[in-house]
């Protein structure tokens, strides 16, 4: 109840105190954005690479000829092996004839192949692949199975989306890291000097007999709203950063492989991690710089 | 009301300021602690507010045992008691008003409390008129009230004053402890630390006396003799 009573009082003099020492609450605030904007960035591309990915995964087939000397019932008769590949989704199978007619419907002159015998193309099994970064097993275990006699698939694009997804979280997950230890330590010696500013009111309210709690709660409130700050700022240069490449991206002719995701998608995730990121750098921070000074 | 039973205080760097020492201060008294520098009275002080512990001994606060009381306790054995220092220690860019409200803040008082209780602990230390103005646009007797005020505005059983007269002139320290006398007739325990040796015997009042860790004297109605010491 008392806490209650003093909730107004906690964050003024939170509030005030991030004035009496502006230069280092700046310094604190700009960390966080520094912060938050690399992982914010780190992620953002993580989280679009693995869209891709997926997108990639779900649209992603190899082709696999059957042997000439097969007919179409023994061709079908394979299915049920190709299935029992692990990694396979999914196994169509495409007769010659569908082949052809698939390939004619897709050029501008269709005429010139309606005269073609049936035979020209060979039947072939359309695979799907659940998990494209183990494509090459997959392929090698469909090509070993006898009356396959080979595929036709695009594994070095599956790789690099992996390994460009790979890399983006590894490294996003390092920076996060090291960044979140330099922010809290600058959040905290922001705090410390603050309490270091303040040690003789300490003192005296120690010695009036205040709880560490009351010593402490306006301090919190300092870090709190440094930390909340910092991320609503990150929040919003995050958004403009990733319009802005976006727009480049999808303006762009020699990136068409690549599809951006829109922010408004993201937006309610990444404004979550940001306010839970800053909340628990400036009150982390608070409390460890406080530590110290409680001891009267 | 303090009890000290044969309380030793030895420091981490070996020094030992107090060696067996007992005594005891009962509810309502006006007790001198006199003595010359490094004698011990600072730790005594240092002791019943539960800044460092004793490394032997027993020892009692308002009800509070001191050997085993809890971190999360001290503060409330520290609103038992009020303190008052030499340096005044009053916050310069608050007023005389504020001072005080912070005071009574950090023990969590309501608005209501503080308001009320200011206005009476002002009037008693005679600086009613004074209570918008910084600490350095009053004298030094006059901080040394709000100080004074500042000890008594939680209300406190015990006022204990380190050296409460050392920055001030002989008119304005007979007038702190003028002041002190009152506060203690109106049934708040005062125990005054002082070394000011005319002070101590313009009043008639219980001396104790010690010198290199060890009480040396103990009267009601004392004196405090230099040649003694």
């Amino acid at each position: 109840m008392r806490h209650f009573n003093n909730l107004g009082y906690y964050i003024r003099e939170g509030f005030f105190s991030i004035f009496t020492h502006g230069l280092m609450s700046f310094a604190a605030v700009c960390m966080i954005i520094c912060c938050l904007l690399i992982m914010g960035s780190f992620s953002l591309v993580a989280v679009n690479l693995d869209e891709m990915l997926g997108r990639y995964e779900a649209e992603n087939e190899f082709l696999a000829y059957i042997d000439d000397s097969y007919d179409q019932d023994q061709a079908r008769a394979l299915e049920e092996q190709i299935r029992a590949v692990p990694n396979v989704a999914d196994a169509t199978f495409v007769t010659d004839a569908e082949a052809m007619a698939e390939y004619a419907a897709k050029q501008e002159e269709t005429e010139l192949f309606q005269s073609l015998p049936d035979g020209v193309l060979r039947d072939r099994y359309r695979i799907h692949v659940s998990d494209l970064s183990k494509l090459e097993e997959t392929v090698a275990a469909v090509e070993a199975i006898p009356g396959v006699t080979k595929t036709s698939s695009a594994p070095e694009i599956a790789e690099g989306f992996t390994v460009i997804r790979n890399i983006a979280s590894g490294v996003a997950m390092i920076l996060v890291a090291i960044l979140l230890l330099i922010s809290l330590f600058i959040i905290t010696n922001t705090i410390k000097i603050a309490t270091f500013n303040r040690r003789d009111e300490i003192a005296i309210m120690k010695m009036c007999g205040a709880t560490n709690a009351f010593v402490r709660w306006p301090f919190v409130f300092e870090g709190m709203i440094l930390g909340l700050v910092g991320s609503l700022l990150s929040y919003f240069f995050q958004w403009g950063i990733y319009d802005l490449i976006k727009r480049a991206v999808d303006n762009s002719d020699t990136m068409q492989l690549i599809t951006v995701l829109p922010f408004e998608l993201l937006s309610m995730r990444v404004l979550g991690v940001f306010l839970i990121t800053g909340f628990i750098i400036g009150v982390g921070g608070s409390l460890m710089a406080i530590r110290k000074f409680l001891q009267v | 009301m303090i009890r000290f039973t044969d309380i030793y205080k030895a420091y981490d760097n070996g020094t030992k300021a107090l060696k067996g020492i007992s005594f005891q201060i009962n509810d309502g008294e006006f007790v001198f602690l006199v003595g010359p520098s490094g004698s011990g009275k600072s730790t005594i002080i240092k002791l019943i507010t539960a800044e460092v512990a004793p490394t032997d001994g027993r020892l009692m606060v308002n009800g509070y045992n001191l050997n085993t009381i809890r971190p999360r306790q001290v503060p409330y054995m520290r609103r038992t008691l009020g303190v008052i220092f030499q340096d005044f220690r009053l916050i310069e860019k608050k007023t005389v008003y504020d001072n005080l409200t912070f005071a009574m803040r950090a023990v969590g008082a309501s608005p209501k409390e503080i308001r009320r209780r200011i206005q009476y602990v002002l009037e008693l230390v005679g600086l009613e008129e004074k209570a918008n103005r910084r600490p350095d646009e009053l004298s030094g007797g006059e901080q040394q009230r709000v100080t004074i005020a500042r000890a008594l505005v939680n209300n406190p059983s015990m006022i204990i004053a380190d050296e409460p007269t050392g920055n001030l002139d002989p008119q304005r320290s007979l007038e702190i402890m003028m002041l002190l006398e009152k506060i203690n007739e109106l049934g708040t325990t005062v125990l005054v630390v002082t070394h000011e040796k005319e002070l101590v015997n313009r009043f008639s009042k219980r001396v104790i006396a010690i010198e290199n860790g060890r009480i040396i004297s103990d009267e009601t109605g004392g004196y405090y003799d230099n040649e003694t010491l």
